[in-house]
């Protein structure tokens, strides 16, 4: 039977005793420190409990769940399926608009309810406004990990456009409740197209200024660059998703390879990382994978808006939701991955059980493999390269 | 492969670990000796035509007539093909083989399953409460659940 | 300038405390203006405009957080080790502060006119270490120790690159004494060091590649001795929360920004006076003099300051081997190339 293999390690420890030159043996101990639940790298309260030779990690064993809100407990007692979205937005507080769409998909594919082709547009523009929004926090974030600050105002510049775009549509800046089961809770404002468009012509020359100032910076590179290399295999096995598996030279994302929305109507690629700058699957492919995965997104945008049809934004749906007895798991495509929702319902107005698979707790589970033997330095850049939001880890 | 082919694989090779095939529903299912799902782990995995080499998702049910089960969500990164596997087991005995050997994906599932419905997954390395504190009592997502009044003196529902 | 005290107030105590408080003078304005500056130069990088509110765009903020920094309950941890702990800022800020004794601020003014200035100013700075060991083994955590650690392990090995830049510098003016260096380079830029000091214009051009060399080196070497972005390591924020003065708050913190300020100025004052001509005027004649000599040395610290402040903003943080490495892999051989050479021609 084939057991998952062990990682190579970068730097080899010497825990117990070394020797001196005059040929005394010192004994020496293994450190363990706890880095969070806050600590300015752990993006969130999650707390990684660090063995430490020295500067170099031995064993790295995550605590979480201290941001757990008990969402599945919530969505069992909620008296409608609807309430359960705003639930949905606080889970991945970066990615609301993503996690509205997972949940309304799968119940709107329990109940076999098609949705107005206008509704599947703008699903696809805020999908994919947010998941510029969502990359940009990572990829500034990633920059401060790395001791870059600047670059992460600039990336909360650029987001604060895209979330002037949904405070224009929905009133609310971070939490939307806006993509309900069977449509949307209301139509695009007037003037947003315009607006949509001027972002994407204003957005595109910022990726190529972030790209000077950090992703082909010399140092930034020496820093990511072959650090905490994650293998296909492995990273198949671990069933990690999104920005993570594809940097691995996966070619694989969800919004093409199970369709959903109506993302097979426009031209875009799938990014995939190469190991340009050291091995496939290293700090520096992950985060590349999601600069370049923005670049697709304003590509799939300017096209959404550009074919977007007129219509109705509510399918008709009977006003209380009452799904047949049955399950369903439907997953798509967030910003950091494969978010599932596996819906069990028995026949009554209100959900038997939700699960949530998000994408972020999978992900940051092969974080004790790829990170044994690498200093505590590396440590930030790999834990700043799964881009965990641990609002969604914890749920 | 279409499912009727997987089924008809898995229970050539598994034999009776195969309680029960449904497959008249949209997303059809196998239902697997709860003591024997490491086995017909290892077989989806490594048999050439099948490979479900991508474990999706591992969730736990309450079904509220005395049995849990764990709900596996497979699929094939290499076939592009899926099968959902279940095992169930009763709230008095609540154990299921763990499949974390098989794929690692499932460690953190397997623990959540045990931290919220308390299914006991044989042979897991390290299954501990992942979401809940360690000294909590009770599942959380059990059916019969009675949120405690107390935790360590601090009032629970308010 | 201690004649003329000793004039006024004869020959007393009273002389020497004022003589040695005089850089206060300038180190205190200098840092809240620096802090200012630097606040001002990192909003503008990033699109935002930093203070606005306190004064006119904002000018008195620094004057506001000192008064806040004053006001705040100076904890200590239970467990620390109180002495040390108290002890370690001051003897940071000692550090830096004694360097200033043997700066020129002007050819009229120099704390202490000793033969061995640059000698003594690499030995003193070297104090520093010590309180930064001190903060970070008295705090009693892991995370300061950590800081503390690679702190001294950092200061330690730039030492070398630091020393020999500078020894490039003395080889070619022939003194320890800063005075005596910038008197050396008087009359014009082109006497400068950097560009090859006052000698013949064969041996200039000759010499001008490696003294450039070392000229940079120099200030690299002086950025990594302040922990200053891109080797910030000792107080990595995303690393190890803030180095060694974690536990600290209140005014024994303002007092590390104080002497990491205050060593900011003396890397640049070090650079300037070495390899850019201290006090001198840059147009020879022109606009020279004890006063104008003043404004030039400040002037020209503080394009360096600016410097660095640009640099720290631009440039991510290097790993700990990294920057072990680029001192003992890339900045030492290179200095001892030069030093070779720029012996070579100057005896040649």
């Amino acid at each position: 039977m084939i057991e998952t293999r062990t990682l190579p390690t970068r730097y080899v420890t010497h825990p117990g005793e070394i020797k001196t030159s005059s040929g005394k043996t010192l004994r020496t101990d293994e450190m363990i420190i706890n880095m969070g639940p806050q600590h300015p790298s752990t993006h969130g309260v999650l707390r990684l409990e660090v063995v430490l030779d020295g500067e170099i990690v031995v064993d790295v064993i995550p605590h979480i769940g201290y941001l757990h809100r008990c969402f599945e407990k919530h969505a069992e007692h909620m008296t409608n399926y609807q309430q359960v979205i705003p639930y949905c937005d606080r889970m991945d507080y970066l990615a609301s608009m993503n996690n509205d769409w997972g949940y309304a998909l799968a119940i709107e594919r329990l109940m076999k309810i098609e949705v107005p082709p206008r509704v599947e547009y703008i699903r696809v523009i805020m999908a994919e406004l947010q998941r510029i929004a969502s990359h940009l926090i990572a990829i500034g974030t990633y920059g401060i990990d790395m001791g870059a600050f600047t670059p992460f105002l600039w990336c909360f510049r650029d987001r604060e456009r895209i979330l002037d775009l949904f405070e224009m549509t929905c009133g609310a800046r971070l939490l939307y409740n806006y993509i309900w089961v069977g449509g949307l809770s209301h139509d695009l404002p007037t003037g947003f197209v315009e607006k949509a468009k001027a972002f994407c012509a204003y957005f595109k020359p910022n990726i190529k200024e972030l790209n000077d100032v950090l992703s082909y910076n010399e140092i930034f590179v020496k820093r990511t660059a072959n650090v905490g290399v994650l293998p296909a295999d492995v990273a198949i096995n671990y069933a990690c998703s999104g920005p993570m598996l594809r940097a691995s030279g996966v070619n694989f994302d969800l919004r093409r390879d199970d369709p959903y929305g109506v993302y097979d109507k426009f031209e875009w690629e799938v990014v995939v990382g190469k190991g340009e700058m050291g091995t496939v699957g290293d700090c520096w492919d992950r985060y590349m994978v999601r600069v370049r995965e923005m670049e697709q997104s304003v590509r799939i945008i300017e096209q959404a808006l550009a074919q977007l049809p007129e219509g109705n934004v509510q399918a008709a749906i009977p006003k209380r939701i009452r799904p047949d007895a049955g399950e369903i798991y439907v997953r798509t495509e967030s910003p950091r991955g494969e978010l599932g929702f596996y819906v069990v319902s028995d026949g009554s107005g209100t959900p038997y059980r939700i699960k949530a698979r998000s994408p972020a707790f999978v992900n940051l589970s092969v974080l004790p493999e790829i990170s044994r033997g690498c200093m505590l330095a590396d440590l930030v850049a790999i834990v700043g390269s799964i881009d965990i939001v641990l609002g969604e880890v914890d749920r | 492969m279409t499912t009727e082919e997987i089924v008809q694989l898995l229970q050539s090779r598994c034999g009776n670990a195969i309680v029960e095939a449904k497959l008249e529903v949209p997303q059809p299912f196998v239902v697997v000796d709860s003591r024997r799902m490491r086995e017909v782990a290892f077989v989806l995995r490594d048999e050439e035509a099948l490979q479900f080499d991508y474990c999706s998702c591992v969730s736990g049910v309450d079904y509220n007539d005395g049995r849990l089960g764990a709900i596996y969500h497979l699929y094939s990164t290499i076939h592009r093909h899926k099968i959902v596997l279940k095992a169930f087991c009763t709230k008095e005995n609540p154990h299921i083989q763990s499949v974390t050997a098989v794929w690692g994906g499932a460690n953190w599932h397997e623990r959540e399953a045990y931290d919220l419905l308390g299914i006991i997954f044989d042979a897991h390395p390290d299954l501990r409460r992942i979401l809940l504190p360690y000294d909590w009592e009770g599942y959380p997502l059990r059916k019969d659940y009675k949120v405690p009044e107390f935790y360590n003196g601090m009032k629970v529902p308010y | 300038m201690y004649e003329l005290l000793q004039q006024l107030l004869g020959d007393s105590l009273l002389v020497y405390v004022i003589g040695a408080a005089l850089p206060l003078l300038f180190i205190l304005p200098y840092a809240l203006i620096t802090v200012l500056l630097e606040m001002k130069v990192s909003a503008h990088m990033q699109d935002r405009v930093a203070y606005m509110y306190t004064g006119w765009h904002g000018v008195l903020q620094p004057v506001a957080d000192i008064v806040k920094l004053l006001q705040k309950e100076d904890t200590i941890p239970g467990v620390a080790d109180k002495t040390l702990f108290r002890l370690a800022p001051y003897l940071v800020f000692m550090g830096s502060y004694a360097g200033f004794a043997a700066i020129p601020f002007s050819s009229a003014y120099i704390g202490s006119d000793i033969d061995l200035g640059v000698f003594y100013i690499v030995a003193i700075t070297s104090l520093a270490v010590i309180g930064i060991l001190m903060a970070g083994w008295a705090s009693n955590n892991k995370w300061s120790l950590f800081g503390a650690m690679r702190s001294a392990a950092q200061i330690v090995s730039y030492e070398i690159p630091t020393a020999l830049s500078i020894l490039v510098a003395v080889m070619i003016t022939g003194s320890l004494n800063l005075q005596d260096v910038a008197h050396f380079q008087d009359g014009g830029f082109w006497n400068w060091v950097v560009f090859g000091g006052p000698l013949p214009l064969t041996q200039k051009l000759l010499l001008l590649p490696f003294t450039l060399v070392s000229f940079f080196i120099l200030f690299i070497a002086g950025i990594a001795e302040v922990n200053r972005t891109p080797f910030d390591l000792p107080e990595a924020e995303s690393e190890l929360v803030q180095g060694y003065n974690t536990e600290y708050s209140g005014m024994k913190f303002a007092i590390f920004y104080l002497a990491e300020y205050a060593n900011v100025f003396l890397v640049s004052a070090i650079v300037v006076s070495l390899y850019l001509g201290g006090w001198t005027s840059p147009f020879g004649e022109f606009m020279s003099g004890p006063i104008w000599g003043f404004f030039w040395f400040v002037t020209k610290g503080m394009f360096f300051v600016f410097m660095q402040i640009w640099i720290r903003w631009t440039l991510p943080r290097l790993r700990v081997d990294q920057l072990m490495y680029t001192s003992w892999k890339v900045l030492t051989p290179f200095l001892f190339v030069c030093i070779f050479a720029v012996g070579f021609i100057l005896v040649w």
